[in-house]
């Protein structure tokens, strides 16, 4: 009866070898830039349920500001912004995807933390998102800081970072408050609005586009304190520096395009006739800065004509035109009063 | 007493002129005024369900809205399926390239027509056999593409297109391993049945979700740098492995129940181990273990809405990004039912079949 085991394995290896063989996707160990080259698309890791940063549209594309930083590094480094691949990763899967080379480029909302940056065989590139924790209240407490909310109920989620970031910063003020702790977010944002609880808190984006769903936004305030800091952007694989400098400055670039007024509409005639010395080298014309990347020097330009420059994916995606109409608070250039502050290309 | 003779007396006498109406009358009595407790029962739930069922058909159907772009064009007050009708699309489909969309038809179409070939009678088994060992390798051609057809990255493979691929390829694939586990479980020789046992065991005593998990995260971290398996194929994998340490437990059931004089014989007659389980025993087994196998298969379709939480985009995947997409936010309530009537009719049809075909075999064994 060895015939047993004998088909049984041949069985087995005949599975896993059609599927490794199937699936199978060699590469190169020359870093990932000639990796993403030869295979002619970039391998993107989102989120698919985060609006504003990376979710489905009605006839299935990808939109939002994490997709679209994706798609200005492909756009730079192969020329097409639609060569991407998106895959889906989650909370619990980005970093094991990012370090096991599933991944180029995780570009998911997440915070940038040193235990990250030291531990997880990750990279992170450039803040791409100031985001931070806020609170929500009822308006009619008349309340205009979260010093005022000693006693309060706080609505909450179990088991995530803002517990622990409420909890510091009330501690450390020696202020109480007390929990409502609600699993799933639809009925801990109604819970709220029914005046279950007289605060909620979470990230401050999170809060503004759940309040544009409620029955009466008014009757809600944004406090404007932040308590915790979530610089938000994208991770690489750790230890591939060129690949980590192109992401970096592709970023960078599009927040250079905004502060020099060059648009995706704009873009062409600026290349074509300008004066100032910083466009020109930032669109390629001059300096050829995109070689030195391993890039075509058209880099910057190809992202900015494909996606748009900082201000007009920010619009297009989380801007006052769309539901969620974030304000730009920190996100705004370092010239306008934000913090987004991109190192000079030259 | 008396009264009861004398009313059965007078039905006799006069028979009622509309015999509906007087069954129905009875059984009315019968099933739902047997005795005033049970009569108030019946009472709160028929005002329940009067009060409850137009509510609930209103905000469904009749106030609800159907057609329109945004959610600017549900005014009514009930529910508002646009964020549904508006993606169906990508509900069905995923990314799948528009061109190629007639591959998932046909693939679909073979995966249904399963369920008819069960039941024909007149088609030769060993055609039937060889269409289900077929059909994996075709629906995976199909789908993925190669030998012909363009290739399609899995990445593009999302919704209900995912969750039929994984359920149907996942059961199909299942099945001869859950076969071979059986036999090995039932076999004399030592090792064979240790093995068999310690896999079945092994694989049963841990949720599938925890076996998702390991395929998400732990397997790519032993392959060399560079070496991936694509998640979807990990995911598929884990899900047959599960199903058939499962399935092994039902077929072993079928095999105990065949009686030792069938296996007597086929020794008698000089037949090899081979020979009498594939001629003789195994066609037995399966014919009655096909209901248990498609309640199985139920349950695997429901299963592998659990690829969600590493990250493959299945149907639920699908709804939950429609929910959290800034046009369609606060519309949880409908994609939600939704997807629950998606998989009641699939897995309603599926347990429906599982009991006609029991009832046939039933028949058939009288």
């Amino acid at each position: 009866m060895n015939n047993i085991s004998l088909i049984k394995k041949c069985a087995t290896f005949s599975v896993l070898s059609v599927g490794i063989g199937i699936a199978l996707i060699g590469t190169a160990q020359a870093g990932l830039l000639e990796d993403v080259k030869t295979r002619d698309t970039l391998r993107c890791g989102v989120s698919s349920d985060k609006a504003g940063f990376s979710y489905l549209t009605d006839n299935g594309e990808w939109s939002g500001m994490d997709v679209d930083l994706c798609r200005s590094v492909a756009a730079a480094v192969l020329g097409e912004a639609s060569k991407v691949d998106f895959v889906v990763t989650t909370a619990k899967n980005r970093f094991t995807a990012l370090a096991s080379g599933e991944i180029d480029v995780l570009s998911r909302a997440t915070t940038w933390t040193a235990s990250r940056d030291a531990n997880l065989g990750a990279d992170f590139t450039t803040p791409w998102f100031y985001d931070g924790q806020g609170v929500m209240t009822h308006a009619n407490f008349g309340v205009s800081s979260i010093e005022d909310l000693d006693g309060a109920v706080f609505c909450l989620s179990p088991g995530t970072t803002s517990e622990q970031n409420l909890e510091d910063y009330f501690g450390r003020r020696n202020m109480n408050y007390s929990t409502v702790v609600i699993e799933k977010s639809t009925e801990l944002y109604n819970a709220f609005q029914r005046g279950r609880c007289d605060a909620i808190t979470n990230d401050m984006s999170g809060l503004a586009s759940r309040r544009t769903q409620f029955a009466d936004p008014d009757a809600f305030t944004l406090l404007p304190e932040a308590i915790s800091k979530e610089p938000l952007g994208a991770y690489v694989p750790q230890g591939d520096a060129q690949w980590r400098d192109i992401v970096t400055w592709t970023a960078f670039s599009l927040m250079n395009a905004e502060e020099l007024n060059v648009t995706s509409e704009n873009v062409d005639e600026m290349r074509d006739d300008t004066e100032n010395p910083n466009v020109a080298r930032l669109l390629g014309t001059e300096g050829h800065i995109g070689e030195r990347f391993g890039l075509d020097d058209a880099w910057a330009y190809q992202a900015i004509k494909q996606v748009g420059n900082y201000k007009e994916i920010f619009n297009r995606n989380v801007g006052p035109d769309t539901p969620l109409n974030f304000e730009r608070g920190l996100n705004r250039l370092w010239n306008e009063g934000g913090i987004l502050y991109a190192a000079p290309i030259r | 007493m008396t009264v009861l003779t004398k009313q059965l007396h007078s039905d006799r006498q006069a028979p009622p002129r509309h015999p509906w109406k007087h069954l129905a009358t009875r059984w009315i009595k019968k099933q739902l005024f047997p005795t005033p407790f049970q009569s108030c029962l019946s009472l709160t739930t028929l005002v329940l369900l009067l009060w409850f069922i137009p509510f609930a058909l209103d905000w469904l159907l009749f106030s609800a809205t159907f057609v329109g772009d945004s959610k600017a064009d549900c005014v009514g007050d009930g529910a508002c399926w646009l964020p549904v009708t508006q993606r169906i699309e990508l509900f069905v489909y995923g990314f799948y390239p528009d061109t190629e969309i007639w591959r998932v038809n046909i693939a679909f179409g073979l995966a249904a027509s399963i369920l008819p070939v069960l039941y024909l009678k007149q088609v030769d088994r060993r055609w039937v056999l060889g269409y289900l060992i077929v059909l994996p390798f075709l629906m995976w051609w199909l789908l993925k593409g190669g030998a012909g057809l363009s290739e399609v990255s899995s990445t593009k493979f999302a919704g209900i297109l995912v969750t039929i691929f994984l359920g149907v390829i996942g059961m199909l694939f299942a099945l001869p391993i859950g076969i071979l586990l059986a036999l090995g479980r039932r076999s004399k020789k030592p090792a064979i049945k240790l093995l068999s046992v310690l896999y079945i065991e092994l694989v049963r005593s841990v949720p599938v979700i925890t076996l998702l998990f390991m395929a998400s995260l732990m397997i790519q971290l032993f392959f060399p740098e560079g070496m991936t398996i694509d998640i979807f194929l990990r995911v598929l994998i884990v899900l047959i492995m599960f199903t058939a340490a499962y399935m092994a437990e039902t077929i072993r059931g079928g095999l105990q129940g065949i009686s030792s004089g069938q296996f007597e014989a086929a020794e008698a007659l000089g037949f090899s181990y081979w020979k009498t389980m594939g001629l003789i025993i195994l066609p037995q087994v399966l014919r009655n273990t096909i209901p248990p196998l498609l309640t199985q298969f139920i349950g695997l379709f429901k299963e592998t809405t659990l690829v969600v939480v590493v990250g493959v985009l299945d149907v639920v995947g699908i709804a939950m990004s429609t929910t959290s997409a800034p046009e369609w936010l606060g519309l949880e309530h409908e994609v939600y039912l939704f997807l629950a009537l998606f998989f009641f009719i699939i897995c309603f049809t599926l347990s429906h079949y599982a009991r006609h075909l029991e009832k046939q075999m039933e028949k058939s064994r009288l």
